[in-house]
């Protein structure tokens, strides 16, 4: 399986991304979602009005990969950061790239009521079950039962509590107008030839990050939730953790649309 | 409002001092002494009179609002925030980031009794917090200390300039009582400002390369000439940007140090003690950062005796003595948990070390 052929873009031909290499492990969807957005941003011709917030997590290095204006925020900040561009230049595109500790756990405060009011800014919240930079500690979507380093002998609900389901929390929120959980996570089908990936999550969560910029463009907020795997962390292979994903975390963390206040996400007429 | 007086209290005349400056953004978070302030720009938000303010919202958090102004910031516009004590700890975070970032914007600390929630008095005791940096890591705030209502109005105009000249965070340091206290205010006509800050704000990126805002530096070495830029950046500012007063300091034997509102109260004290005969100054930090070291030194070359007076339990008088040297007398009057001392007791002070100085 070949991601870039299928998605039909070449590194260099993305205007929106620079030449860099990124620093993300083998396996990891943070290589994909960048390229996801860089290539909305190309489609929609907006990177030279666009303005990312980096937030604190693996995604802290995005400017060294993204070819637009930055500003890299505290932990958990960004969606305020965003907030505070957004205010003062409506013009812009302005989105974040957040982990689930950032946007979910130091951060959820600010993702909240960046929500509640209605900020039309875009939030991409990567969801892999545990804060990846620092090394594999438990976040707020790490699973009961799972092996980290602060929970070395698994999540222990009755002392932690149990995984937070962002997209949930956030869908209820009457501020919001698109609020979406997709998934980078390639998956197996059977056919008759045996076991092969598919790439129909790419192909939804691509939707889905158009779908989010639009929904900015229209005056909206948005937040898409990403399930990724952190093999490294989770001390697993790559294949593993994309299993992982697909088999046990997609029944507590079901994909789909949780807002759509603009109805984006529904087939146009034809 | 240029040219004509007004009778408001200081957190408004701050307000109306911003706005007057060319305010584009204020994030608010309330806070006692200091919700007159957003009270202020929250009514005149829409007004035609100030058709650059653009923006006003109240956050959630002390957190939400530093980093909506470190974003606002970063589009260039003017942006600014208030608090008070126990809201100016939690501004810490973003100002660290903004002096890494050299972000320019302007926040203010009406200064109650601490620590913790202490109580609603005035105090200076925020002082190590607003001038030695307050946050994480190496840097300063320009640190502007009013001592009235008319100051409360003019210094956001010097501080708007003095945070887009260096690109640094500039705070306004006030107390409870310069915020509350009533007088009579004047506006001068300002022009509107027109800071350049095209090579580094992030917007339109047509035709140039990405602006990146950032803290983070990974190359040891490169950190540490970023960090060594702004610190000859403070060493410009401390040789420029020192402001200070002297009353009757020339041939005073006895010179008070006091900032803020004490500064009033040892003003009246000089008067009332000149009147019975006794030689004395006072000398008046108007930046805290930086201070007015070699002006204090020079006083302190001519033989002067010191008395500082301060609304906490002895912080400026660490700098202080590092100004005026060891072979100076420096004596201290502190009053702390939002007790103001009387002109009476600064008196009595100043003339018991005037019978020693004698």
């Amino acid at each position: 399986m070949n991601e870039q052929s299928v998605l039909k873009v070449k590194a260099g031909k993305i205007k929106s991304l620079t030449e860099n290499p990124t620093h993300y492990c083998a396996g990891c969807e943070h290589g994909t979602l960048t390229k996801l957005i860089a290539a909305a941003m190309d489609d929609l011709g907006i990177r030279e009005k666009t303005v990312m917030i980096d937030s604190v997590g693996c995604s802290v290095l995005a400017y060294n990969y993204f070819n637009c204006d930055h500003i890299v925020a505290a932990h958990g900040r960004a969606p305020a950061v965003a907030a505070g561009v957004k205010r003062l230049r409506p013009e812009l595109t302005v989105f974040t790239v957040q982990g689930d500790g950032d946007a979910l756990s130091i951060g959820l405060s600010e993702t909240i009521y960046a929500a509640k009011r209605a900020t039309p800014i875009t939030i991409f919240a990567v969801n892999n079950g545990i804060y990846g930079m620092t090394g594999g500690q438990m976040a707020p979507t790490t699973l009961p039962g799972q092996v980290t380093t602060t929970t070395p002998y698994g999540r222990d609900p009755a002392l932690t509590g149990t995984e937070l389901d962002a997209s949930k929390l956030i869908g209820q929120i009457d501020g919001a107008a698109y609020v979406k959980r997709a998934s980078l996570v390639v998956s197996e089908i059977s056919n008759p030839r045996g076991k092969v990936y598919t790439i129909k999550n790419l192909l939804d969560a691509k939707k889905s990050v158009e779908n989010a910029f639009k929904v900015q463009a229209l005056g909206g907020f948005a937040f898409v939730e990403l399930l990724s795997t952190c093999s490294v962390n989770w001390k697993m292979s790559v294949l593993e953790a994309k299993r992982h994903v697909n088999e046990q975390v997609i029944k507590r963390f079901p994909l789909g649309v949780y807002r759509d206040t603009y109805g984006v996400e529904k087939p146009s007429p034809k | 409002m240029p040219n004509q007086k007004v009778y408001i209290k200081g957190n408004e005349a701050l307000a109306y001092g911003a706005l007057e400056s060319g305010l584009n953004a204020y994030f608010a978070y309330p806070i006692t002494p200091s919700s007159e302030i957003p009270e202020t720009l929250a009514r005149e938000f829409g007004n035609k009179k100030y058709p650059q303010y653009k923006c006003f919202i109240q956050s959630s958090s002390e957190l939400e609002a530093i980093n909506m102004v470190l974003g606002a910031a970063s589009t260039g516009a003017l942006a600014m925030t208030a608090t008070s004590g126990p809201g100016f700890s939690l501004k810490q975070e973003g100002l660290s980031y903004a002096a890494c970032m050299e972000l320019p914007f302007l926040i203010v600390d009406i200064c109650r009794a601490g620590p913790g929630l202490g109580n609603l008095g005035p105090e200076q005791s925020d002082y190590f917090q607003a001038t030695k940096g307050g946050g994480h890591g190496d840097y300063r705030l320009f640190v502007l200390a009013p001592a009235s209502v008319q100051e409360m109005a003019l210094l956001p105009k010097i501080g708007f300039d003095l945070a887009f000249k260096y690109r640094n965070p500039v705070l306004i340091l006030g107390d409870a009582f310069t915020g509350q206290l009533k007088e009579d205010v004047e506006f001068p006509p300002w022009k509107a400002p027109d800071y350049d800050v095209s090579l580094w704000a992030v917007g339109d990126s047509k035709g140039r390369g990405p602006h990146i805002l950032n803290s983070m530096e990974l190359d040891y070495q490169k950190h540490y000439e970023h960090i060594g830029r702004i610190f000859e950046k403070y060493k410009t500012a401390e040789e420029k940007e020192v402001r200070y007063e002297e009353y009757l300091t020339e041939d005073a034997e006895v010179v008070i140090i006091a900032f803020g509102i004490v500064s009033r109260i040892a003003r009246s004290v000089v008067n009332n003690l000149r009147k019975k005969g006794i030689r004395v100054g006072l000398f008046r930090p108007i930046t805290l950062w930086p201070f007015p070291t070699r002006a204090l030194h020079k006083l302190s070359s001519k033989g002067k005796r010191f008395l500082d007076v301060e609304l906490n339990t002895g912080q400026m008088i660490e700098d202080v003595r590092l100004a005026v040297g060891s072979e100076a007398t420096i004596d201290f009057l502190g009053r702390w948990g939002g007790i103001v001392p009387t002109e009476r007791e600064i008196e009595r002070e100043v003339q018991r070390l005037e019978v020693a100085a004698v």
